[in-house]
């Protein structure tokens, strides 16, 4: 029997739930390529990282000025004016258009936004060149000591609505876990206008280096055991609230995978297990998730997808409190 | 007609438009006043930009001047349009092709920034002594007098070339034309097309070589014809005047801007006339205008054509009432009847019989002010009745008193002329502003409007002033803006500090960058405030550091301050002219990035909200503290102390040196207090390494141990030694804190860091301000203590070595500058016995620009000798000074052989330490050399005869002296690399410094053979696809040479030994030393961290060939970087010069830096196999 594996998110028909989420991968044509040939029903690329625009185009200006202007002999600076340095989005805008000309399967472009207009100004951007979907990606470190919960969840959903009405495609948003209310804060995303809400984002995190004693950001290829967080609170929302759910952070396997659909995901996201052992992975993934689905003898994804949810376990309170209770109970000691 | 476009340029840009245009080879090397010319074509060949057949013009950098006369005249042969660019010493270097290119009547063009040619002292600055060196060459020498002549008179020259056959050289005043911005007419391509004639350029291809039909050019030719084959091209020359003149005025019909061989100004009956060329003309002509206004009968004749000097053109463009006649040169011909101009009215006037009384009088040199006022005072003079036959103006000259009085305010600037001036810092854009507001006025409105920018001599925190006119008509005012009616300080403490309120006039409009809000007026200093009220100047102020910083834009507060002085000023309505400011910032920044345009944007906006009108208030009290302490020489206060208050001008001859001979030792006076942050030291912490002051490139870090005393000032620190180094006494790290830029490379190297904050270092950037009093106590109480003996220290090592005195101290080098920390520490190790022969470029600027130099002397009063000759010849410069003094030490060892018997045994023991002495212990034999010399010295004064009056004069010859020819990669790697070459091949006793920026750092930064391949760089802005030259490679293969590639910050000891070894070594040693620049875009502060990169790349790997260790039977080669760990691309992609390619062409980039891998690839595995390699030959040690 062949399980029917199509499934909905953001409104796309899928071939399958397995698709590659935003990474360095999907930031080259012909991985993306490999990434079709291996089966990806959708794509996200990389984001577009607004800041990272703003830094280059300063780093650009500040060593052309360097010197400028100041001795009779160098008055024009040290460095030579170039007719181009690319600061802006044209090489993502570039992206964009390979990616929508080659790949045939649809294309979700994801942004990360700083200024009042940025992300707003670059999701029109985006649009008009003809990307499917939007994933804003979201992510600040609320470090000000002044500022309080209810100020940053408020930027969070004004910021979504204002991209919102700035763009008609479907629109997804993926945030991290850090809200002291998640499932409130992912409601109101969606009444915001989130579409799809990708659980959860990984960036960079500050590590210390021993020998040099020196802070240094840096960032880990995720493992298996990070997509418990993401499962449990897609658990959670499953059913609750109008936007898709994507699961994304540590999908490596098959098992993996499948958790997160039995979870109540419509899609779930992979990178680091891309980046460690190629695009066939996504295939391998795929294949195994089928084989569980054919050997549990499901019909289809959509039969089995939040069938472990939060509102069809028997045991809702497994996903919160009670999961560390049992933990507690089950521990024997040795003596 | 055709309708003109304008646009505001510069006139380097001017001439460089329409030689880009018709040319099709361009051959180029940089030398200020020129080098933006080559700049300009490389970057629109590079962009594809075509000539007017469509065809992208080959523009290639040669490897000096010489290089590019010959490549322009081989390109000649070959039938292409060539030109080139150059000025000073550059064009001397030409001048041996121009005779060849002039004898074989090859139509080329030079473009010459006319600049000094360098004599008693190099300058950078503007006259004709470089053209008129050219003048017998056989080329015809076009002048232009203004921007807009730079461009008319380059569509003559390269017309007329073609026609007459005969070469041109096309030239305008460096500086005040070559970097004046103003609004001119441009010559499109129309214009151009209807102006070629198409079968001239096909007669000079005719002419080319081709072996379709091969001719031979270029004979030997003997006494039986070569006198007749020179007089045969005379009809080329008579024709030539004609073809000018034919020539202009096809131009003029078509621009409507007629010229002529000479151009007559001023009265037509005039009785007294002027006669000159270039860009004092402007301030002539208003000055001729002034005097007719007045009922003089004077005028002006501009030389336009000066070769071949039209003796006919010239008198029938001469009034025929003339009666007297005043020639200014703007060069000097020292010994000559008068200079070349006067000379040649003087032999055309009397070729013609006309009678006039003609004089002749000096100008102008080096750029020196040359104003409407100083011409009234020529003709005051010619008027006068004791006229000198010879005379100078705008200078004091009290030796031979050939100066002519002039009264400076006989002259008022014309009404309908807007002045305004800007004072602000190197670092804050005020110069690119005042550009910008240029073309804006130039663009947005009806207006002219004229830019001319004024740089002091320093690289680190230089001071501009930038001096703008705006008019309805066309501005000719070629000279400085003395009274202004808007001055804008975009510094607050420049109040004082400048002449800014002196050149203001009553009434003007003063705009003050001021932190200090509603307290503005309080805190400008006394005699500011007084001045302001004299003149009932309107003020106002904004927080424009404030306002840049919240933008993003940090120091730069140009657009904050442009906004503010169109609101102030009536040439565009406000709302016009922040639209024109942002339209500005689009073209200027927009491709930067949509951020910069932004951020500049937001700047703008803000500024109006910040600019708030000052209240002149009550003055206060106070006084100006002295610039210089009494303390200092007595030339520093006559003479030094004038140049430094900005008052050089008003220094008679007789106070300046006749040879350019000025004493050392001289920043020490100049406390420039630039820095907003200093090092202050946390004595708890430190390890007493010596870093920090190794790689201060200021030596404003000093270290010493001293036995306390007791009398140390209350905030003097100092700590117990680290080891036993030193036992007994109390070490201090001193910051010098007027001295100190600011840099912080210091704290970046310092490796010891407090347990409990991990910022927190053994020496902090902590803010000037609070510390300066204590510091500036502490730093005098230092000086005053004895420095530390050299035999006290292991001076070999980096700790040992920063115990000792630098004798190069406070120059203005960049802040961070990647080369002084390397001669400051050639100064600790041996600066007591060093003769510096220095190549042009950064240091010989930093090294020995007026007004105070950084060479400086011990206690004992010995110190380096420094002295600069040329750009192209500095090793061989060195190798000289090294026979002298080897000439005069043997001439030593036989007079003191031959006064054997009347010095005993003093002369035995001086023959024995000076004829081949021991150099194990270099540093004890000198003190035993200079024991001896001093005994013999002593001895000769009760000796009489001859022979101990010789010994006196050479004696000092048998001290061993060491002499460190240095340089740059410019210098070493291209333009000097010959002689270089013959030096290093000399085996004498010499040491050579390489401070390898990889680029020709002092005139901006263009590609040199020692840029890496993948970085961009002038002339290479497309990025260097060729490898870097292996200098050290070339001289290894010498076997004799000693080689040192060293880095310093990647490691400092195998640096400071690399320095003792070639000082050891008796022979030609080589030190490459790599240094960072701003040139390479990356953060200064880290540049000494940034090197360890250089060496874990491979990108820069550290050895020592040491030909000593070859005799010893072991490979010479001893590498001291381990194998590289990390690829090329990670060092790389910190630096702008290399990813700013990587951003513009990514592709390409990556091709270059795949390549530039294999290339250090490569290298390392070659020197690898040469560490297991020893010579077998026996290098022969050279006598000397």
């Amino acid at each position: 029997m062949s399980v029917d594996t199509r499934v909905s998110y953001l409104g796309f028909d899928l071939a399958h739930p397995v698709m590659p989420s935003a990474s360095p991968l999907t930031g080259d044509i012909d991985h993306i390529h490999a990434l079709i040939e291996a089966g990806a029903p959708a794509i996200v690329l990389p984001s577009l990282f607004e800041e990272q625009i703003e830094h280059d185009a300063m780093a650009v200006h500040h060593g052309i000025e360097l010197g400028a202007g100041a001795f009779g002999e160098a008055a024009s600076g040290y460095l030579p004016e170039l007719d181009d340095y690319n600061t802006g989005p044209s090489s993502y805008i570039e992206l964009v258009r390979k990616a929508k000309a080659e790949a045939g399967i649809p294309v979700i472009a994801s942004l990360n936004g700083v200024s009042h207009g940025g992300w707003t100004l670059y999701a029109r951007v985006l649009e008009d060149e003809g990307v499917d979907a939007l994933e804003l990606n979201i992510y600040r470190v609320a470090a000000d000591i002044e500022e309080s919960s209810g100020h940053v969840e408020s930027g969070y959903l004004h910021l979504v609505e204002s991209v919102r009405s700035a763009i008609r495609i479907p629109l997804a948003v993926k945030i991290g876990p850090y809200f002291s209310s998640m499932a409130s804060m992912a409601k109101r995303l969606s009444d915001a206008g989130a579409d799809g809400l990708v659980l959860f984002n990984r960036f960079y995190q500050p590590d210390i280096d021993l020998e040099a004693l020196q802070v240094r950001p840096n960032l880990v290829l995720s493992d298996s055991e990070e997509s418990r967080l993401a499962l449990r609170w897609i658990a959670i929302l499953y059913g609750r609230v109008q936007a898709d759910l994507a699961a994304t952070t540590g999908i490596h396997t098959a098992d993996d995978a499948l958790k997160g659909l039995l979870a109540g995901a419509s899609v779930t996201m992979m990178a680091s297990a891309l980046l460690r052992h190629g695009p066939d992975q996504l295939e391998i993934v795929r294949d195994g998730m089928v084989r569980w689905l054919e050997e549990n003898e499901y019909e289809s994804v959509n039969q089995a997808r939040g069938s472990l949810s939060q509102m069809a376990v028997p045991d809702p309170a497994a996903f919160e409190r009670a999961n560390y209770m049992k933990t507690l109970m089950s521990y024997s000691p040795s003596w | 007609m055709t309708t003109q476009t304008t646009a505001t340029i510069d006139g380097n840009e001017a001439a460089a438009r329409i030689a880009h245009k018709l040319s099709e080879v361009v051959a180029i090397y940089p030398i200020t006043p020129a080098s933006p010319m080559g700049e300009l074509a490389d970057a629109w060949s590079l962009r594809k930009q075509t000539n007017l057949w469509g065809v992208v013009p080959d523009v290639v950098e040669m490897q000096s001047e010489a290089g590019a006369a010959g490549a322009l005249h081989g390109s000649l042969q070959a039938g292409a349009l060539t030109t080139t660019f150059t000025a000073s010493q550059g064009l001397l270097l030409m001048i041996p092709n121009m005779y060849k290119i002039a004898g074989e009547l090859s139509p080329a063009v030079i473009h010459v920034a006319a600049r000094s040619v360098a004599t008693h002292a190099l300058s950078i600055f503007g006259d004709h002594s470089d053209v008129m060196a050219t003048r017998q060459t056989g080329w015809a020498m076009l002048a232009s007098s203004s921007v807009q002549e730079a461009h008319d008179m380059a569509v003559v020259a390269h017309l007329a070339t073609l026609e007459s056959r005969v070469p041109f050289l096309h030239f305008f005043d460096g500086f005040r034309t070559s970097h004046e911005v103003a609004k001119i007419d441009l010559v499109g391509d129309d214009f151009l097309r209807q102006l070629v004639d198409e079968d001239l350029i096909s007669k000079h291809r005719e002419r080319s070589l081709n072996p379709n039909r091969p001719v031979l050019r270029g004979t030997a030719q003997n006494p039986d014809v070569f006198f007749q084959a020179r007089e045969a091209s005379n009809p080329f020359y008579e024709d030539l005047p004609q073809i000018v003149s034919m020539t202009m005025e096809r131009v003029g019909e078509l621009t409507g801007r007629p010229h002529s061989l000479f151009e007559y100004h001023g009265d037509p009956e005039a009785e007294e006339v002027v006669v000159l060329m270039g860009s004092g003309v402007g301030a002539a002509v208003e000055a001729v205008d002034h005097l007719v206004q007045n009922g003089r009968k004077a005028g002006v004749l501009v030389v336009k054509l000066f070769r071949p000097f039209d003796t006919a053109a010239f008198e029938g463009a001469l009034p025929e009432s003339v009666r007297r006649i005043a020639v200014l040169d703007r060069t000097k011909e020292p010994g000559g009847v008068g200079e070349p101009l006067y000379q040649d009215v003087v032999t055309a006037l009397s070729e013609t019989g006309r009678e006039a009384d003609v004089v002749g009088g000096r100008y102008g040199l080096s750029s020196k002010e040359f104003t409407p006022a100083m011409t009234v005072g020529v003709f005051d003079h010619l008027a006068g009745d004791n006229t000198k036959r010879h005379f100078t103006v705008g200078i004091n000259d009290d030796v031979t008193g050939l100066s002519i009085d002039y009264d400076p305010d006989v002259v008022e600037e014309s009404e309908d002329v807007t002045r305004a001036l800007f004072y602000g810092l190197g670092s804050d854009g005020t110069v690119g502003a005042n550009k910008n507001s240029v073309k804006i006025i130039g663009e947005s409105t009806p207006l002219y409007a004229q830019g001319y920018f004024v740089y002091d001599s320093k690289k680190s925190g230089s001071r501009t002033v930038s001096h703008l006119r705006i008019s309805p008509r066309q501005i000719d005012s070629t000279y400085l803006i003395d009274k202004a009616g808007f001055v804008a300080v975009h510094q607050f403490d420049l109040l004082d500090s400048t002449d800014a309120l002196d050149r203001a006039a009553p009434g003007a409009t003063l705009l003050v960058n001021s932190p200090h809000g509603e307290r503005t007026w309080e805190r400008i200093p006394p005699r500011a405030q007084d001045k302001i009220a004299e003149k009932k100047m309107d003020v106002w102020a904004v927080d424009a550091l404030e306002i840049s910083r919240a933008a993003g834009l940090g120091f730069r507060t140009n657009t904050v301050l442009q906004t503010c002085f169109f609101h102030l000023t009536d040439f565009l309505p406000t709302e016009e002219a922040v639209d024109a400011i942002k339209e500005q910032i689009a073209k200027t920044y927009g491709k930067r990035g949509e951020a910069v345009v932004a951020r500049n944007n937001e700047a703008v906006d803000q500024a109006l909200q910040g600019l708030f009108q000052v209240e002149v208030g009550s003055i206060g009290e106070g006084k100006a503290q002295p610039l210089i302490p009494d303390v200092a020489p007595e030339f520093v206060q006559r003479v030094t102390a004038m140049m430094m208050e900005g008052s050089g001008d008003l220094l008679p001859v007789s106070a300046l040196p006749v040879d350019g001979t000025f004493p050392t030792g001289t920043t020490r006076w100049e406390k420039r207090s630039i820095a907003h942050e200093i090092p202050i030291w946390d004595p708890s912490l430190c390890i007493d390494c010596g870093r920090c002051a190794l790689a201060c490139p200021h030596a404003a870090i000093r270290l010493t141990a001293y036995e306390a005393r007791g009398d140390e000032p209350s905030g003097f620190k100092s700590k117990e030694p680290t080891g036993k180094d030193f036992e007994g006494l109390r070490v201090v790290v001193q910051v010098a804190p007027d001295d100190c830029t600011g840099c912080g490379v210091c704290v970046d190297i310092c490796p010891a860091r407090s347990k409990e904050v991990a910022k927190h270092k053994a020496i902090n950037m902590e803010e000037k301000a609070i510390h300066l009093d204590v510091e500036r106590e502490n730093f005098s109480y230092f000086l005053d203590l004895e420095p530390v003996e050299r035999e006290d220290v292991n001076a070999a090592t980096v700790k040992g070595s920063q115990f000792l005195e630098p004798l190069f101290e406070f120059s203005g080098a960049c802040a961070g500058c990647g080369e002084t920390p390397y001669l400051k520490l050639m100064t600790q190790l041996f600066g007591d016995r060093v003769i510096v022969a220095n190549a042009t470029g950064c240091s010989s600027i930093y090294g020995g620009n007026l007004p105070t130099t950084p060479w400086t002397t011990n206690r004992d009063g010995r110190g380096p000798a420094w002295s600069n000759s040329l750009f192209e010849d500095n090793a061989e410069f060195g190798l000289g000074m090294r026979l002298a003094l080897e000439s005069q030490r043997q001439d030593a060892i036989l007079l003191v052989t031959a006064l054997a018997v009347e010095l005993g045994e003093l002369a035995e023991r001086i023959l024995e330490t000076s004829t081949d002495p021991d150099r194990s212990d270099l540093d004890g034999l000198i003190e035993t050399q200079r024991g001896q010399v001093d005994e013999l010295k002593e001895r000769l004064l009760s000796m009489e005869g001859p022979l101990p009056r010789r010994l006196e004069g050479v004696a000092d010859a048998l001290v061993e002296t060491s002499v460190w020819i240095v340089g740059g990669d410019g210098w070493a790697y291209d333009i000097g690399f010959g002689g270089l070459d013959h030096v290093l091949a000399s085996g004498r006793n010499l040491n050579i410094l390489v401070l390898d920026t990889e680029v020709y750092s002092n005139t901006g930064g263009q590609a040199s053979k020692a840029t890496p391949r993948g970085a961009i760089a002038k002339f290479a802005a497309g990025g260097k696809p060729t490898g870097k030259k292996d200098l050290g490679q070339i001289a290894m293969s010498y076997g004799n040479v000693y080689v040192g590639q060293v880095a310093m910050g990647a490691n400092p000891t195998q640096t400071v030994r690399a320095f003792a070894e070639a000082e050891q070594h008796e022979g030609v040693s080589l030190l490459i030393a790599y240094s960072p620049c701003i040139a390479h875009g990356i953060d200064m502060s880290t540049q000494m961290s940034h090197q360890k990169e250089a060496t874990t790349s491979g990108y820069w790997p550290l050895y020592r060939y040491d030909p000593a260790r070859e005799v010893e039977g072991q490979p010479g080669l001893y590498l001291d970087s381990r194998k590289p760990t990390i690829p090329f691309k990670e060092f790389a992609s910190k630096e702008a010069r290399f990813s700013m390619l990587h951003r513009a062409n990514p592709e390409f980039a990556d091709e270059l830096m795949e390549q530039a891998q294999q290339d250090i690839d490569d290298r390392w595995h070659f020197y690898e196999q040469m560490v297991t390699i020893h010579r077998t030959a026996e290098y022969a040690e050279v006598e000397e």
